[in-house]
């Protein structure tokens, strides 16, 4: 079988913050295969930042195992899973997380100059990204000059901006009206059909939709893991069938 | 469709062909094209309950044509209709139906029940979105439509992921 982009073994953590542990992820095995796209869902609670947040190195396990293209990931330390999510995995947090003293161009263009691109390459990455999420005209403001979801938008392309292995991103359509909400849809369905692998934190159905497979938390746990199977009746083009499909 | 065509009748009189194709015009695709037929079986029943009423209009090489009007009567319902709320969606269904029978009788597991439904509505989603991509965007009335059916669709899974926490 080929290598998964990334893939965890009885992954577990609780949090010990003064009285109770908390075990907010409970023995989780997921193998996410390169160029899949996976959708986690689940209640507010439920552990899915913990567990994305674990999949990018930015919170330590409390067991288990975590595996990116098929290196041992959770032993690694600060500096070295530093190093792999600047050279594999691009991460688009719930809060943003902007550099404040830095444009919007900037910001997008940093990560893929660390990784070792050209000034031009990065540049015209950035151009792309920034038009694709419809923001070409913020490129030179800071982002606390931007909306909520102006702000995630760029956290969007800045993730991206690496063409990284691996896209992980926590509900990064959770501030955006619909508009823009489409700008977001049809970039990842882009990026996903150009190979790009994504594992994407989400409560809105319309981004699980362009998923090729769902993963349901519940309690820590997964309750449910499967592809979203099509429906009998597939759109033969007139909206006419929505009415057809709520029937 | 009753109220529909009273509506466009209450504008001014028309035959039932010229009610299709206002139809038409109105909703674009966002509504499945009326058949003509369905169209003349309603204007007959409007016209048992008096609220329209019809007059043969000549024409030189054809045979008459029915031209429909919409009366006092026609005008009062129609007021009615359009000043009274609208029912909500339904609350009852037939899911819910199964979620609260299956540990009655032991006949399914509800977390499985969920879980499959849960994975059916995220398969009507996946259509709604590629249906919007294929809509022409100056449809407003087809992508509004689209956009409600999303929306009552996020509703329903929110709902489900309500029950699903209630099994804890
Ligand atoms: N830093 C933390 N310290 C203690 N408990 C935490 C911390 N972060 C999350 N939790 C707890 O872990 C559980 C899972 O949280 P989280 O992963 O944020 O869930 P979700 O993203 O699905 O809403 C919750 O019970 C939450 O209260
Ligand atoms: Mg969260």
């Amino acid at each position: 079988m080929n290598t998964p982009a990334m893939h965890t073994v009885n992954l577990v953590k609780i949090y010990q913050t003064g009285g109770l542990p908390v075990p907010a992820v409970r023995g989780i095995d997921l193998r996410v295969e390169r160029g899949e796209f996976v959708a986690i869902m689940g209640p507010s609670g439920s552990g899915k930042s913990t567990l994305i947040h674990m999949l990018g190195g930015l919170d330590t396990r409390t067991s288990g195992e975590i595996w990116v293209e098929g290196k041992r990931a959770d032993t690694l330390n600060e500096s070295a899973w530093a190093i792999l999510r600047r050279q594999k995995i691009g991460f688009v947090f719930q809060f943003f997380n902007l550099v404040d003293n830095m444009t919007v161009a900037d910001n997008v263009e940093l990560p893929a100059l660390l990784g070792g691109a050209s000034p031009k390459h990065a540049r015209e990455r950035r151009e792309y990204l920034l038009c694709e999420l419809n923001l070409t005209d913020k490129a030179d403001a800071a982002p606390a000059q931007l909306s909520g979801g102006e702000q995630q938008r760029v956290a969007l392309a800045r993730a991206l901006a690496n063409q990284p292995q691996v896209l992980l991103a926590d509900e990064p359509t959770g501030n955006l009206d619909s508009r823009n909400t489409r700008d977001v849809l049809r970039l990842l369905g882009e990026v996903h059909r150009q190979g790009q692998t994504i594992v994407m934190v989400t409560h809105d159905a319309r981004v699980a939709g362009l998923a090729d497979r769902v993963v349901t938390l519940l309690d820590g746990q997964i309750i449910d893991d499967g592809a979203i199977a099509p429906t009998r009746r597939r759109p033969k083009g007139g909206a006419g069938d929505v009415v057809e499909l709520r029937g | 469709m009753r109220l529909q065509l009273l509506a466009l009748l209450s504008k001014e009189p028309a035959h039932g062909y010229e009610l299709k194709q206002a139809l038409e015009q109105i909703f674009g695709t966002a509504y499945p094209s009326p058949n003509i037929g369905q169209i003349y079986v309603t204007l007959g029943r409007l016209e048992k309950d008096g609220l329209v009423r019809s007059v043969d209009v000549e024409q030189s090489n054809r045979p008459n044509k029915k031209v429909y009007y919409c009366t006092a009567e026609g005008r009062e319902a129609l007021d009615e209709w359009v000043d009274s709320a609208t029912e909500g969606p339904r609350v009852r269904d037939e899911f819910f139906m199964k979620l609260v029978l299956a540990p009655m009788t032991g006949i399914a597991d509800r977390m499985t029940l969920i879980n499959r439904q849960r994975r059916h509505y995220l398969a009507i989603m996946r259509d709604l979105v590629e249906l919007a991509q294929q809509t022409d965007q100056d449809n407003r009335p087809a992508h509004l439509l689209i956009e409600g059916a999303m929306l009552h669709l996020q509703a329903d899974l929110d709902w489900l992921e309500r029950c699903q926490e209630d099994l804890l």
